[in-house]
């Protein structure tokens, strides 16, 4: 890999972490590697990451996010492009493109309740080794794994989850790395840029170092390796609610 | 006659305490947001990463980065937060939130509930099913009295997997309120007209009827 070692480079080297286009920024990128992918359904993915793993046809992947995609979109593309060997994630609906290659048997999915899947990914980030949550207690999530009363209370273990690229979005991003989200497109992003062995920021707005307040900061850039702008995202809404045609609040 | 689904929603609503934190399920329970009684304050949740989150946008002010987690697009009150979903289901297993109103399958007396998958049905997936129902500190279940094809939804034991065990507080159906009892349920209201013989019939278990009398009827608004 171009950072020359098994893992990206977490300080900004004198080369920069910025990288022209998803192209670049996803050097490196081989069959079989896994891949975290943050955000939630459609919301606040990595658009142009997805398109270009997609360009790349790599294949043989696992994918680790809460949905893998919808409505053949999102990381549905790399579904049907059958890119993707296994999925991780907390829910399957709505995506025909995944249900129908889990049932002829092409495509693997592990199922983690949706903070049980958001604290393993941090859990990996965090250099953790699992952790007992009471999701799950009773349920088939438990099968086969380790279960422990603690203070009155059954727990069962989780183990942790990592990657060897995270692709994740953010609204605003500096030079170091830094980023800022907005809004709901926050979710499993910051969580899947903190595990993985090179992490790749794709930002609406890249920023001068200095221009986003330390204080504003919400992933420091520390997790991210390398980042690029991209201006234009579809933002695709997979249910346009409105007050008129479905509330009266 | 029974309650609408209206009524049911209503009901449910009423079961919302002022400065409580709500976690609504997808389905009929996030139409409770509609009804929250005007003289209390509730902040809901949506774990997606929202704390403080408003009615459904109008039609300029729809952004497709303002989600609830059934992905439908939402509004953000005066006072709201965004955070990751490590933080969000923080709150839920934390007994940070202090209610979580979902739909169900199946509820037994004992209070597990079955509301995720159906064997030999294509997967959907828990979504956060599982961390809401084991982690709220109340849950109540919104959901039809029966089945489709007429099968009880109240049982003894499920037969469905498991979502989280002992974890139903309150039912509530077309047909009524049910408090989860242990080997029992306890039918705490019934809706107008519903006689016991009705929902002795329709249950999977035992019920014991704790009035005689049922709730005035909801009022309109």
């Amino acid at each position: 890999m171009s950072e020359g070692g098994a893992r990206g480079k977490a300080g900004a080297p004198a080369g920069g972490k910025v990288r022209p286009d998803a192209g670049t920024a996803l050097d490196g990128l081989r069959d079989g590697m896994t891949i975290l992918s943050g955000g939630f359904g459609l919301c606040g993915i990595a658009e142009h990451c997805i398109a270009e793993i997609a360009r790349r046809g790599v294949r043989n992947l696992t994918v680790v996010s809460n949905n893998c995609g919808n409505q053949g979109q999102g990381l549905a593309i790399l579904l049907k492009t059958r890119q993707i060997r296994k999925v991780v994630c907390s829910f399957v609906g709505g995506n025909p493109d995944l249900a129908d290659q889990y049932l002829a048997g092409t495509v693997e999915v592990e199922l983690s309740p949706q903070g049980t899947l958001a604290e393993r990914i941090r859990a990996g980030g965090a250099g953790l080794g699992g952790f007992y949550t009471p999701t799950g207690v009773g349920t088939i999530v438990a099968d086969g794994k380790e279960a422990r009363e603690i203070d009155g209370r059954r727990y069962v273990l989780e183990r942790p989850l990592r990657g060897d690229f995270a692709i994740v979005r953010a609204a605003v991003g500096d030079r170091m790395g830094n980023l800022r989200f907005y809004r709901t497109a926050r979710s499993f992003n910051p969580l899947m840029a903190m595990a993985a062995r090179i992490t790749v920021a794709e930002v609406d707005k890249l920023v001068d170092a200095g221009a986003l307040d330390p204080d504003d900061v919400h992933l420091p850039g520390i997790f991210v390796h390398r980042i690029f702008e991209a201006r234009e995202h579809k933002n695709a809404v997979e249910f346009r609610t409105t007050r008129e045609a479905g509330s009266r609040a | 006659m029974s309650w609408t689904r209206e009524d049911m929603v209503r009901r449910a609503a009423a079961e919302l305490r002022d400065g409580d934190v709500v976690n609504l399920g997808i389905g009929l329970p996030t139409e409770v947001a509609n009804f929250v009684p005007p003289e209390i304050a509730v902040t809901l949740h949506s774990e997606n990463g929202l704390l403080g989150m408003g009615p459904f946008p109008d039609e300029d002010h729809v952004d497709p980065q303002i989600i609830n987690a059934g992905k439908q697009t939402v509004t953000m009150l005066p006072g709201a937060s965004t955070f990751d979903s490590a933080l969000s289901f923080a709150m839920i297993r934390g007994g940070h939130v202090d209610l979580a109103v979902l739909g169900g399958l199946e509820v037994a007396c004992n209070g597990d509930l079955a509301n995720w998958t159906v064997p030999g049905k294509l997967i959907t997936g828990m979504g956060g099913a599982m961390d809401l129902a084991a982690g709220a500190r109340r849950v109540v279940v919104l959901q039809t009295h029966v089945a489709k094809d007429g099968g009880a939804k109240l049982v003894s034991r499920l037969t469905l997997p498991v979502t989280a065990l002992g974890c139903v507080r309150r039912v509530i159906t077309e047909l009524g309120v049910f408090d989860a009892a242990g080997d029992h349920f306890v039918c705490v209201e019934r809706a107008p007209g519903v006689e016991p013989a009705e929902i002795e019939r329709t249950t999977g278990a035992r019920v014991v009827f704790a009035v005689s009398r049922r709730r005035p009827e909801p009022e309109d608004g």
